[in-house]
């Protein structure tokens, strides 16, 4: 943790011009919840919001995050791609969504998953953070139990982490995508997880997936199936995506990243930067899509 | 659909060597979850087409060299935090693979989606027979619920005789 914080103010050092820093809340146990915020200027403009580590043991994910991060300044001004978005979007990263479960990751016991609250009145730690947000709260595919994996919490929004990127959002006003990173499954998902009546935006973000995951699929043959929480993965009521798309954010995905079970949330290290590259690719489409169909 | 027995499901799926993603055989099998009592394993009837590579040498190459050791072998954490397997410990996990999808079996329901997330502990024991026996704990990972199950399993080996699993 201490050495992705340093990397992050030495991105913010080494760019000024395009990489800022923003604060967005604190944790549980009192650890910033740090954003990076890429940008070239203008006033509030329309943004992409990527976030990795929301569940602490996907290790790959924060990794990942870094990669990204490491990539928008390397590639902004060569790429012309990701130039294009630049000059029109912001793009708002967040590497340790979850911060308190990724220490607890790294000390404790390294399959945590949720945030590290603690409620008088409930037996076990924690809270899943993505289950926590106010869409279909507290339905299947959670759990009312605390010392369940899937605990969405006493209420929706009660986790500061989940509590933080809601008040983001809704300040900010104007993101157009927003990609929560999590692994593993090898999956890329739309909303809806509560429900099985599909979004309005379906066909749209059907073709979108399917565009993104050939997009990745190209890099190194790592083959993704797609399609609504719901009906790819399982029942999840509360999650992240579903409330950003109810907020009115069309462009809401989850990724679900390597591997499908062999190292699961294990996965060695070396595999870590071909994952970052292919998903980047995936990203750029989503990303250049947003560009090109403002709304 | 199967009135009064379960829920029956044919499958038609690709068996690929883990070792050796070249190495694939084409398989059918027929999977019947029991209605109600969910105590009892599915059961699974299967085809192969084909056969699968021998693995003799191999087999016989670690049995001699854990019999060889001078103290029983003991590990920790297979793979570890970040997925790192030692070679000489290989074999010890995909042992633990080819247990645990039997006690995946024997657990499963229409409801489960159970993986081997890690090996925590594994220890051989001292048996006077031919047979190698290490008695593992292992990290179960459900991911429709998300939980992270510990199990206890003994799992008896022998190059010829195959694999038996107590769970």
């Amino acid at each position: 943790l201490p050495q992705i914080y340093d990397f992050m103010d030495l991105l913010v050092a080494e760019n000024p011009n395009l990489v800022s820093k923003l604060e967005i809340g604190r944790s549980t146990e009192n650890r910033p919840l740090y954003v990076l915020k890429f940008s070239r200027g203008g006033t509030n403009r329309p943004a992409i919001w990527i976030d990795t580590g929301i569940h602490s043991r996907e290790w790959v994910t924060q990794a990942s995050g870094v990669w990204f991060a490491r990539k928008i300044v390397l590639d902004h001004e060569n790429d012309e791609g990701l130039s294009s978005i630049l000059d029109e979007m912001d793009i708002f990263l967040e590497i340790v969504t979850n911060p308190d479960g990724f220490a607890y990751t790294q000390s404790q016991n390294r399959m945590w998953r949720k945030t590290r609250s603690k409620r008088s009145g409930s037996l076990c730690v924690g809270v899943d953070p993505n289950r926590n947000w106010d869409a279909g709260f507290g339905g299947s595919g959670s759990s009312s139990s605390s010392c369940s994996d899937t605990y969405h919490g006493p209420y929706a929004n009660s986790e500061p982490e989940v509590k933080a990127i809601v008040d983001f959002v809704n300040n900010h006003g104007n993101i157009k995508a927003f990609i929560s990173i999590h692994s593993y499954s090898q999956l890329l998902l739309y909303p809806y997880g509560y429900t099985s009546t599909p979004v309005p935006d379906q066909a749209e973000l059907h073709e979108l997936s399917g565009r993104a995951v050939a997009a990745l699929s190209s890099l190194y043959g790592t083959k993704f199936q797609y399609g609504s929480i719901y009906k790819t993965i399982y029942p999840a009521s509360g999650s992240t995506v579903d409330w950003t798309y109810n907020q009115g954010i069309k462009y809401s995905f989850t990724f679900e990243l390597r591997d499908t079970g062999r190292y699961g949330f294990l996965l060695p290290a070396k595999q870590i930067i071909p994952t970052a590259e292919e998903t980047w690719l995936a990203l750029k489409v989503i990303m250049e899509h947003a560009r090109d169909h403002p709304y | 659909d199967i009135d009064d027995l379960g829920h029956k499901y044919h499958l038609e799926l690709v068996l690929e060597d883990v070792l050796d993603k070249d190495s694939t055989v084409n398989c059918t099998a027929e999977v019947l979850y029991h209605l109600g009592n969910k105590n009892i394993a599915p059961d699974v009837q299967f085809t192969i087409e084909g056969e699968l590579k021998n693995t003799d040498e191999a087999d016989n190459i670690f049995y001699s060299r854990i019999k060889s050791l001078e103290k029983e072998l003991v590990a920790e954490n297979i793979p570890d935090s970040h997925g790192n397997v030692p070679p000489e410990m290989e074999p010890i996990h995909l042992l633990a693979w080819v247990a645990s999808g039997y006690v995946i079996w024997q657990n499963s329901t229409e409801n489960t989606k159970l993986q081997l997330g890690q090996i925590k502990h594994v220890k051989q024991m001292k048996r006077s027979d031919e047979y190698l026996e290490f008695d593992y704990l292992i990290l179960l990972h459900d991911m429709v619920s998300q939980e992270i199950i510990p199990w206890h399993m003994t799992v008896l080996w022998h190059p010829q005789r195959g694999v038996q699993v107590t769970q």
